[in-house]
């Protein structure tokens, strides 16, 4: 859905969106790397089930809600990647582990 | 927990930032809370890093942007304490801030609070506004300045106000193009009456027909239109609109929406602020004085979440709100600040006095507020459709937002009602023919942002004498 621009520098951080081994650069959000790299959809709804993505990416919509290293419901714009970040789709309502 | 701040500031846009340059200088012990990663708020976001590793899209984002890396660096060079990455969920009005940071959860108390959240952009629910593919202008900005990040594919800009013309604009000198650019309003003659103060104001003129200069150029085309629709399965694949009676399709890929902005609010309607209905904004203000003094005595707001001023205004009011807050602790005179805030306020009249141009200008008609069919969501996180908040006010008397709330869950979804409180309460009014005055406002309730069990469990909190233990 987004590409980068040229003149990006080349340093990269490596993270994993939705199990894919992806490079983005520094200073990205969750968030933004899905933008990147993921699918179309980040998350289905609780409610019905309807596919979502980001949508302000200024920590207010809360549509970006996504699994962070493994815990859900974090809001992916808010959130800046480190090496090795695992991020995921969110897919309906989240259970706790038994 | 550590000393009594003098001055707690939330938000480090420009209101913040400048507002903690001069509490600073006026020797307040000053500490600021803010949730992005870096200095700049909204406006002036990704500024430091993008100055130091992509000099090259400071130039196409313009000089208006390229302004805040000042304000950024005397940010820096200040004397105070400034927490990124924090999310404040509860302020209390005795100055009780409740915050989490790095995963664990913090409290400071603060004798006066600066409160600075910025603005938002307004709701523009719109047939297919929830599919995937369909950001906020906003977000496309933010992405293309904090992250070199540009849509891929065909995309059309669609709403109204300065925000959408500088997107396209910036996309367009990186060379990515819109298909096009959807105005959804645009009141030239109720504007008319309000174009001197918008010519008092130093180089606005200027920078829109500018903006409008460089769109035409590069053949970008700006329909006017009366009715829009986004249409698509599982993401937004075209648009629907009608132009000058004729109904036309776009195939897209990627849409950005904007309806004007609007106060970020949440935090004063938690504090219990006053707050006044704007019918021109169409949008609540927290009622300040001069200053920037809210109703409670320990509170004041700066920038946009006072009232839609722009990043310089935003600036400006930071000063002066700090100002204010040294006077009350009695670290200044008033006669001293009132010297020291002399051509801030100058400026500050002359950034007013070029709102209500823009505000008449792209003023949303009423079908872009309320949106006519009854199948588009108003409430994105519980999935509440027009047609239901209209059955629910006609048929079930449903007097106001919070009773919303108890029939429907509106507003009651992760976002707290941030991107439904002025839908909703615009079309209850509307349903009940009174003003909005009248229905009020959500009622907003601590935690405003969410919290965990696990957050709650690492706070320090000093036991209270009358505590039970079981």
């Amino acid at each position: 859905m987004f590409a980068l621009l040229p003149d990006n520098p080349s340093e990269r951080i490596t993270v994993h969106v939705d199990g894919n081994t992806v490079g983005v650069p520094p200073g990205f959000t969750a968030a933004a790397a899905m933008l990147l790299h993921g699918a179309s959809s980040t998350r289905t709804t609780p409610v019905t089930g309807e596919p979502r993505a980001p949508y302000c990416m200024m920590g207010v919509c809360f549509e970006c809600l996504m699994q962070i290293d493994g815990e859900p419901n974090q809001q992916g714009c808010l959130v800046t990647v480190v090496e090795g970040m695992r991020i995921e789709r969110q897919l309906g309502k989240c259970k706790v582990d038994e | 927990m550590s000393a009594v701040h003098d001055l707690a500031i939330i938000g480090a846009g420009p209101a913040g930032m400048a507002a903690a340059v001069m509490a600073a200088e006026l020797r307040l012990s000053t500490v600021v809370l803010d949730e992005q990663p870096e200095p700049g708020g909204q406006i002036y976001r990704g500024i430091e890093r993008l100055a130091a590793t992509r000099s090259r899209h400071l130039e196409l984002l313009g000089p208006d942007y390229a302004l805040g890396l000042e304000l950024t660096r005397a940010f820096r060079a200040s004397s105070i304490e400034y927490l990124s990455g924090t999310q404040v969920w509860q302020v209390e009005p005795a100055g009780r801030i409740f915050y989490r940071r790095n995963d664990v959860a913090g409290i400071l108390q603060a004798k006066k609070i600066l409160i600075a959240p910025g603005a938002m952009e307004r709701p523009m629910p719109v047939p297919g506004w929830t599919l995937p593919g369909v950001l906020t202008c906003g977000a496309g900005q933010t992405v293309l300045k904090a992250n070199g990040l540009a849509p891929k594919g065909r995309f059309v800009l669609a709403g109204c106000g300065p925000l959408l013309l500088l997107l396209a604009a910036q996309l367009t000198r990186c060379g990515i193009k819109p298909t096009a650019i959807l105005q959804t309003t645009f009141n030239r003659w109720a504007a008319a009456p309000h174009l001197l103060g918008f010519l008092g104001a130093p180089g606005y003129l200027i920078k829109g027909l500018g903006l409008l200069r460089e769109l035409k150029a590069a053949g970008i085309p700006i329909h006017n239109v009366s009715r829009f629709a986004i249409k698509g399965d599982t993401q937004a694949r075209a648009v629907e609109f009608v132009c000058n009676g004729a109904a036309r399709t776009i195939e897209v890929d990627t849409v950005f929406l904007h309806q004007g902005v609007v106060p970020n609010s949440n935090l004063a309607w938690s504090l219990n602020l006053d707050h006044r209905w704007d019918d021109v904004q169409r949008c609540y203000h927290p009622k300040l004085d001069a200053w920037g003094r809210a109703s409670n005595a320990a509170v004041l707001v700066a920038g946009d979440a006072g009232g839609i001023v722009g990043a310089k205004g935003a600036e400006f009011m930071g000063l002066i709100a700090a100002a204010a807050a040294a006077v009350d602790l009695g670290k200044v005179g008033a006669e001293q600040a009132e010297e020291r805030t002399r051509d801030a306020k100058t400026a500050l009249n002359k950034q007013r006095a070029a709102r209500p141009f823009l505000d008449h200008l792209y003023r949303p008609e009423q079908r872009w507020i309320a949106p006519p069919e009854p199948d588009t969501i108003v409430c994105r996180c519980e999935e509440v459709r027009a047609g239901e908040i209209r059955r629910l006010v006609t048929e079930q008397n449903c007097p106001g937002p919070n009773q919303l709330k108890s029939f429907v869950r509106c507003g009651m979804g992760p976002c707290q009602g941030r991107l439904c409180g002025l839908t909703a309460v615009e079309m209850i009014a509307e349903s009940r023919g009174v003003p909005v005055s009248e229905v009020g406002y959500y009622r907003i309730r601590p935690p405003i942002k969410p919290v965990t069990i696990g957050d709650l469990a690492t706070l320090d909190v000093p036991e209270r004498s009358d505590a039970v233990h079981m």
